[in-house]
């Protein structure tokens, strides 16, 4: 089983202003996502949610501590192996903008697969199906520059869920959706955890915790466990 | 899609920023390709000037200076005429250290009918000549007959075709090859030839200022000094001894050639030069901006399981067809500007101007061509690797909101 593990991490990063000249944006933090769970994440705006997600999903070295991919250290990884592990075993949904504005919306969704040889024939339709269950389907072959903000993110989660990873590192994937798109985004990634990945969803949103297996509120750079 | 396929889409889907790119990198082929043929040009038409002025000194009547500037008729086809006796040709012959002697005969055309322009023609001692004969034997492997002419490239007559000169027809039975200078625009026959048509002129009326038989007249006399013998000491003897002719030393006759074609090589390298460093500038700074523009396009790329090798092909292979295409636009447009207007540029330079041959062009455009890509895939390279030092996790949270 899938089980993606962070000993100790911590992120720090070097201020000019004021008397102390660096700032934790994440304290040392032990955190373990199983497969098979969804695990929510909540907390204030600046308490460093985001820089543990990206940690956690090899793209920001920690300062201190390890982040464990089953027995594999991520950033003990050469950039070549740590970039072919992104590819495919972990999958990022960003919280901002994350679209490559050259290709269309189905080429960002199949763009992955096509980075290390050819992607099997049949993803096109299975990146036809997940448009269609995010209703974005009529926009396959458009410019994302023409895409509003809620389609983007639905784009995505297309991407990310599209090539079935062992681990989804999703940050506030209904930050600009409406009730009806977060209810379906929330039962699409709940029913990818059913599946076997492990799931874990940043929000500020309380829609997000009915359902989780496990939740933490994050701090100042602390973890917290939340009950119920 | 495939991956492969990542950088021609980058570059079809960002149709300014590549236009841009491609201009500025045809801008420096443009200006060393260009600029380069034409130095090329002009050591190769001082080259080809020297082999085919292939005389050590050359001997003109005293009075010749007052007609006509030996120098521009010799090197820039300026018509002009001068005659001399022949009994100065046995003086000559009895100066010490030369080798070989031949006389020619000069005659200005006014009317002939091929040319908009007048012509020099010029008569050759084909027992004695060494200087031209070879470059006709290019073209035409027998004797010359009577009336019988050999053209320069610039002369509108074809072989078998013939030209009007004082009323003489004359078969055109050779053509010679480009010499990129005045020579070019000359017609070549023989001394009979030319004796005839000098009395052909004089029964026309005209005052060649001959006294004398038209055969009895030579009108510069080319020479060659044995070897071990100082061309300049020689030519000095005949100023002293021989009267009322003047030898020219023709390496002195090129020097100022040579002057000239320096100082207008070096200003062409220095704006080479110029060119070169001011685009090259701008193209990192455009680069720059680009990768700063696309670092999250980047980061994205990352995100999605992009090594920083992956990243830097992507970009350096965008680089190498920009400055593929920038480079083969400017050679293009250099060959589209500089082939049709050779003319011109030798007029205003002038000096003697020769293309060199496709082979040497086309090593030429390599190398530019080499130079841009090389360029190009430099000046990526250096922006590519600034970014991808950062972690990707860094440039996705810049800007979110
Ligand atoms: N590269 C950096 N340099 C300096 N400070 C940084 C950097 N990245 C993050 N921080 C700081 O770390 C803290 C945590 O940032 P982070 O983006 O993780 O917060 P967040 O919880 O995701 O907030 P939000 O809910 O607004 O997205 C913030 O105070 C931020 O200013
Ligand atoms: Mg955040």
């Amino acid at each position: 089983m899938t089980r993606l593990t962070a000993e100790g991490i911590m992120k720090r990063y070097f201020r000019k202003a004021g008397e102390a000249n660096f700032f934790e944006a994440v304290g040392k933090t032990d955190l373990t996502l199983e497969g098979g769970e969804v695990t929510v994440l909540m907390g204030r705006s600046g308490s460093g949610k985001t820089t543990l997600l990206h940690m956690l999903g090899g793209l920001l070295r920690p300062t201190e501590g390890r982040v464990l991919l089953g027995d594999t250290d991520l950033y003990a990884l050469s950039d070549a192996a740590l970039s072919r592990l992104r590819n495919q075993r972990i999958a990022v949904i960003p919280q901002g903008r994350s679209a490559v504005e050259t290709l269309t919306v189905r080429e960002n969704i199949l763009l992955p697969g096509t980075l290390y040889g050819e992607a099997p024939a049949d993803m096109s339709v299975a990146a036809d199906q997940w448009m269609e269950a995010l209703g974005i389907l009529p926009l396959a072959d458009s410019r994302t520059r023409e895409l509003s903000g809620g389609e983007l993110r639905r784009m995505a989660i297309a991407r990310a869920l599209c090539w079935k990873p062992e681990v989804i590192l999703a940050d506030e994937p209904t930050g600009d959706l409406d009730d009806e798109n977060t209810a379906l985004v929330l039962s699409l990634l709940r029913k990818t955890a059913a599946e076997g990945a492990a799931v874990l969803i940043v929000s500020h949103d309380d829609a997000a915790r009915p359902g989780a297996d496990r939740a933490w509120r994050m701090d100042a750079g602390k973890l917290i466990p939340m009950d119920g | 899609m495939k991956k492969r396929s990542l950088p021609l889409r980058n570059l079809a889907r960002r149709p300014v920023r590549t236009a841009l790119l491609i201009l500025l990198v045809a801008f420096q082929a443009l200006a060393v390709f260009g600029g380069s043929l034409v130095i090329f040009s002009l050591r190769n038409g001082l080259q080809s000037l020297e082999n085919r002025l292939g005389a050590d000194i050359i001997v003109i009547p005293a009075t010749a200076r007052s007609k006509v500037n030996p120098e521009s008729l010799f090197l820039q086809g300026t018509t002009g005429y001068f005659y001399m006796n022949r009994d100065r040709l046995e003086k000559l012959e009895n100066v010490e250290g030369i080798e070989r002697i031949s006389p020619q005969l000069f005659l200005a055309s006014l009317r002939a009918s091929c040319c908009s322009v007048p012509v020099q023609v010029i008569g050759l001692e084909q027992e004695t000549d060494f200087v031209v004969q070879p470059w006709i034997a290019r073209s035409y492997g027998r004797a010359l007959g009577l009336k019988d002419v050999v053209v320069g490239s610039r002369v509108s007559a074809a072989v078998g075709e013939s030209i009007r000169i004082y009323q003489e027809n004359c078969p055109v039975v050779g053509k010679l090859d480009a010499t990129g200078t005045g020579l070019d625009t000359a017609v070549y026959c023989s001394m009979e030839t030319l004796a005839h048509l000098l009395d052909a002129a004089r029964a026309m009326g005209h005052d060649l200022q001959i006294s004398g038989d038209s055969a009895a007249q030579v009108s510069a006399v080319y020479l060659k000094v044995k070897d071990g013998y100082d061309v300049g000491k020689v030519t000095d003897d005949i100023n002293v001894h021989v009267r009322k002719v003047e030898a020219i030393q023709t390496r002195n006759m090129f020097s100022s050639v040579s002057d000239s074609l320096r100082s207008v090589s070096s200003v062409v390298v220095w704006l080479i030069a110029a060119v070169w460093v001011l685009a090259l500038m701008i193209l990192l700074v455009v680069f720059a901006m680009m990768m700063n523009e696309r670092k999250r396009e980047f980061a994205v790329f990352r995100l999605l399981g992009m090594s920083r090798g992956q990243l830097g092909g992507m970009v350096r292979t965008e680089a190498v067809l920009c400055g593929a295409a920038g480079g083969l636009a400017g050679i293009g447009l250099a060959l589209l500007v500089i082939l049709p207007f050779s003319g011109l540029i030798e007029a205003s330079l002038g000096l003697p101007y020769l293309m060199p041959g496709a082979g040497m062009i086309a090593a030429l455009g390599g190398g530019t061509l080499a130079l841009c890509i090389l360029m190009s895939a430099l000046a990526s390279l250096g922006a590519a690797v600034r970014l991808s030092r950062v972690d990707p996790g860094t440039i996705l949270r810049e800007g979110n909101g």
